[in-house]
C-alpha cells in the first residue's frame, strides 16, 4: 500500500536495527507517550528486536485508558436514566465504569452508538429533533478538531439537542508529569505524531529544556519508530538534548494552524482528571463558557462522585511508565479484554491489551 | 444477481408485511402462495406437509446457524444468500455433501415486500448454485422495533463423503495451514455500509457457496486433509486459535503469505481494525498433511473460490495453543481469540 509499504520495509527495518544496535553502548529507557505507538511497537512484535540495552516504556498516550471513571459513569448515566442518544467512538465502550461499561448499558436498553466521526452525531441530532443526543468527546488534540466542529456545526444549525461530554487531555502537561514524578526512569521520548500532526512542535521546547531531555516527533509505522528511536538514542549516547521531528512528511513545525483555530473557538484549557496519574494542571479542553448549550457536564448537571479504582489494578504504575503489564498479577488471569479491571486492558491503544493481544501471559517474558 | 431479473415482484395488494402475514391464516397464505413456493419449487416444499419426508442413508452431517445481520441487502449479496451459503458451507467443512434445508424467517413488520423478494431471490438463487433443496420453513411476523428487519435460521442436512475424514484430533506436527482466498472481504464490505460508518469502496463481501470446490479436493485428498473451517465471526485469528488449543498443538504463521485484498488493507487501517478478525463468508482453511500442500494449493487455485489461495503456515510442537506469526518485518506476535466484538479505535 503506497505510502504505509515503504514504512514496513524489512530491509530499512533491518538496517535501522543494525544501526541501533551499533550506536547504543549503555542501558537506556525511552518512553512512547503514544498508545498508537505502543500498538505499533508490539504488533509488528518490535519490542523483541532492539537490543537489550534499550527499555521502552508505554506511556499514557491512550486516551480511552485515562477517561477518568466518573464521567464513563455519566456516560452510562446520561444513556440510561436520561434518554439521551449517546454517541461513541467504539474502544470507549468495552471500559469498566464503577459499575457497568457502556457495552453493558447498550444491553441493559441504552441507545448508544458508535460512530467514527462526530459529525455523524451532529446529523443524528437532527434526524433526532425530540431526542437529546451526546457525543462522547474523548481523546488527545488529534480528535479535538473534529470534535470542535462537531460543536461548531450544531451551533450553526441552531440545534438545541445536540452537546459533547468533553474528556480531552493533552499530550505537553502528560510529559511533565511524567518527569516530575519522583519515581521517574524516563530518559527519553517519542512524542505522539499524530498530535503534532494538529498542534505542532513548539510547545516541546520548553520541555526539553527544563528536563534536559531528548524528545523525537515520531510516527507510527516500524520504520518510523525505529528512525524516533535511533534518533533518541545517538542524542542520548552523545550527552546531548533536543526536540528533533522525525514524522516530518506529516509534522509542521507549526502544526496545522486551521484545526488550532477550530480547537481555541470551542474549546478553553482547564485542569483535567487522568484515570490512573491523578489531577495534572492544565492537561485537558473543556468547552468554553458561552457555549455551554453544547457541554453535557453543564447541559446535564449530574453529580457523580468519583468511585473507587479497582485495588488489585495497577494501571496508574503501568500508565506512568513504572510497571510493565505482564509484571501485575492479575494480568491475564483475573483482567483479560473481555474482563478488564483497568482501562488499559480495553483499548488495543492500552499498553495491557497490547501486551495480552500480541503477546501471552505465558510467553511475555520471551517476547517482549 | 443475474436471476433477479427472472424473478420479478408479483404483482400484490400489499407492499409492507405486516403481523398479519405471520398469523398463519389467509395472509400467511397470501404471503407464501405468491412468492415463496413457486420461487422455491421442489416435490418437498410443494406437498405443503407439517414437514417434509426425507430418504437419508449413511453417515449424515447436521448443521444449523442463524442470520442476523444489518443491513439485510449489502454490497455483493444479502441475508438470503447469506444463510443458505452459511449452512451449506458448515455442512461442507463437515466434509458432507450439503442436500436439503430448512429455512425459517422472523420478520420484522414494516419490511417491505420489495426488499423481502429481494432476499427470496437471494435464497433461490444460492441454493440453485450449492444444489441444495429447500424442504421446509416457517414464517413469524413481529412487532416493530422486536427484530432488525428480518432474522433468518437455516438448517441443512448433507451427507458425509466417503473418503472425508474431518477432526481436529487428526491435525498433527508438520501440517500446512491454506486459506482459500483473502480474508476479510464480507466484515469489511458491510462495515461500509453500516450506519454512522459509511464509507466509499468497491469491496464486495465475498458470500459464495464452498460446497463444490470442498467436496472436489475431498475427493482428491481424501483423509490428507485433516481440518475444514470455515473462519466467519471472530475471523481466521479466532478459528486458528481454537484449533491450536483443541488440538494442543502450536501453529506458526508467516504475515507475508496471508492474503488481503489492498481495499481491504487500506479499509482495515482506516478503522483501526485487524483483517485477521475481520469475518468472512465465503472463505475456507485446511489444515493438510505437509506431503500434499503443493499439489492441493495448484488444484484449489485452478477454481474460481479458490483463486487466492495461499499456505500460510505450519503446525508444530512447540508451544502447544499457542499460534505465533511472524510480522512481515521479522518481529513475532502471539494471536488470541477475538475478545467480543472488534471495536474501532479512536485514533
Amino acid at each position: 500500500m503506497k505510502f504505509l509499504s515503504e514504512y514496513r520495509d524489512p530491509e530499512l527495518v533491518k538496517d535501522y536495527l543494525e544501526e541501533i544496535k551499533n550506536t547504543v553502548t549503555q542501558p537506556w529507557t525511552i518512553m512512547e507517550v503514544c498508545g498508537g505507538q505502543t500498538h505499533s511497537l508490539v504488533k509488528n512484535g518490535l519490542l523483541n528486536l532492539l537490543p537489550d540495552e534499550i527499555t521502552m516504556v508505554h506511556g499514557p498516550g491512550c486516551p480511552v485508558c485515562v477517561t477518568p471513571l466518573n464521567l464513563i459513569d455519566k456516560a452510562v448515566h446520561l444513556a440510561l436514566d436520561k434518554g439521551v442518544i449517546l454517541c461513541s467512538f467504539g474502544d470507549m465502550l468495552r471500559v469498566p465504569g464503577s459499575e457497568k461499561s457502556l457495552l453493558q448499558a447498550k444491553a441493559e436498553g441504552g441507545d448508544i452508538r458508535i460512530l467514527y466521526s462526530p459529525l455523524e452525531a451532529v446529523k443524528i441530532a437532527e434526524e433526532n429533533p425530540d431526542k437529546q443526543v451526546v457525543f462522547f468527546a474523548v481523546g488527545f488534540e488529534t480528535t479535538a478538531p473534529a470534535n470542535a466542529l462537531s460543536v461548531l456545526h450544531a451551533h450553526r444549525k441552531g440545534l438545541n439537542n445536540y452537546s459533547i461530554l468533553a474528556s480531552h487531555v493533552l499530550v505537553p502537561p502528560a510529559i511533565s508529569a511524567v518527569m516530575a514524578d519522583e519515581d521517574n526512569v524516563i530518559q527519553g521520548f517519542l512524542a505522539a505524531g499524530h498530535v503534532c500532526t494538529i498542534m505542532g512542535i513548539e510547545e516541546y521546547y520548553p520541555i526539553v529544556e527544563e528536563h534536559k531531555i531528548p524528545i523525537v516527533v515520531t510516527g507510527f509505522e516500524p520504520v518510523d519508530l525505529l528512525q524516533g528511536i535511533l534518533m533518541v538514542v545517538k542524542q542520548l549516547e552523545a550527552g546531548v538534548h533536543k526536540l528533533e521531528n522525525q514524522y516530518s512528511r506529516m509534522v509542521e513545525p507549526e502544526g496545522n494552524p486551521e484545526a488550532i483555530k477550530v480547537i481555541r473557538s470551542v474549546f478553553d484549557i482547564h485542569d483535567r482528571e487522568w484515570r490512573g496519574i491523578g489531577n495534572i494542571p492544565e492537561s485537558g479542553y473543556e468547552v468554553k463558557p458561552e457555549l455551554a448549550q453544547f457541554d453535557a457536564n453543564i447541559k446535564f448537571a449530574v453529580d457523580i462522585t468519583a468511585a473507587e479504582e479497582s485495588k488489585e489494578c495497577i494501571a496508574g504504575d503501568v500508565l506512568r511508565g513504572i510497571k510493565k503489564p505482564h509484571q501485575c498479577p492479575q494480568f491475564g488471569k483475573k483482567c483479560t479484554p473481555s474482563t478488564p479491571l483497568g482501562a488499559p486492558m480495553v483499548s488495543s491503544e492500552g499498553a495491557c491489551a497490547a501486551y495480552y493481544h500480541f503477546s501471552n501471559a505465558n510467553l511475555t517474558e520471551e517476547l517482549v | 444477481m443475474a436471476l433477479k431479473t427472472d424473478c420479478p415482484l408479483p404483482t400484490l395488494d400489499f407492499d409492507v408485511i405486516t403481523l398479519g402475514h405471520g398469523s398463519g391464516g389467509l395472509l400467511t397464505h397470501k404471503l407464501l402462495e405468491t412468492g415463496v413456493f413457486d420461487l422455491l419449487k421442489n416435490e418437498h416444499l410443494d406437498a405443503q406437509h407439517d414437514g417434509a419426508f426425507l430418504e437419508l442413508e449413511g453417515k449424515t452431517a447436521f448443521s444449523t446457524d442463524s442470520f442476523v445481520i444489518s443491513p439485510i441487502i449489502f454490497p455483493g449479496g444479502n441475508i438470503g444468500e447469506l444463510a443458505v451459503n452459511g449452512t451449506v458451507n458448515d455442512l461442507a467443512m463437515c466434509g458432507a455433501v450439503p442436500q436439503y434445508l430448512s429455512l425459517g424467517f422472523i420478520i420484522e413488520e414494516g419490511l417491505t415486500m420489495a426488499e423481502f423478494w429481494e432476499v427470496l431471490v437471494g435464497v433461490k438463487y444460492a441454493a440453485e448454485r450449492a444444489g441444495v433443496q429447500v424442504v421446509t420453513g416457517d414464517t413469524k411476523v413481529v412487532e416493530r422495533g422486536k427484530g432488525d428487519k428480518l432474522f433468518i435460521n437455516t438448517t441443512g442436512i448433507g451427507k458425509v463423503h466417503a473418503k472425508a475424514n474431518i477432526a481436529v484430533n487428526r491435525i498433527k506436527e508438520g501440517d500446512k495451514i491454506i486459506v482459500s482466498g483473502e480474508l476479510a472481504t464480507h466484515g469489511i464490505a458491510i462495515m461500509s455500509v453500516r450506519e454512522g460508518l459509511e464509507f466509499e469502496t468497491d469491496i464486495r463481501s465475498d458470500t459464495q457457496n464452498l460446497n463444490h470446490v470442498v467436496i472436489d479436493l475431498i475427493e482428491r485428498f481424501g483423509d490428507d486433509i485433516h481440518v475444514l473451517r470455515d473462519p466467519t465471526r471472530g475471523g481466521v485469528a479466532t478459528v486458528l486459535k481454537e484449533m491450536a488449543t483443541q488440538s494442543a498443538l502450536g501453529m506458526t504463521l508467516d504475515h507475508n503469505s496471508i492474503p488481503v485484498n489492498d481495499g481491504v488493507e487500506g479499509a482495515c487501517e482506516m478503522l483501526g481494525l485487524d483483517p485477521l478478525y475481520v469475518a468472512n463468508e465465503g472463505l475456507f482453511i485446511a489444515v493438510v498433511d505437509a506431503s500434499r500442500e503443493a499439489e492441493f494449493l495448484a488444484k484449489l487455485r485452478e477454481t474460481e473460490e479458490g483463486s487466492n489461495a495461499a499456505c500460510i503456515g505450519t503446525v508444530t510442537s512447540q508451544h502447544p495453543g499457542q499460534v505465533l506469526m511472524t510480522s512481515a518485518i521479522g518481529g513475532r506476535r502471539v494471536l488470541n481469540m477475538l475478545p467480543g466484538e472488534q471495536l474501532p479505535r479512536i485514533c
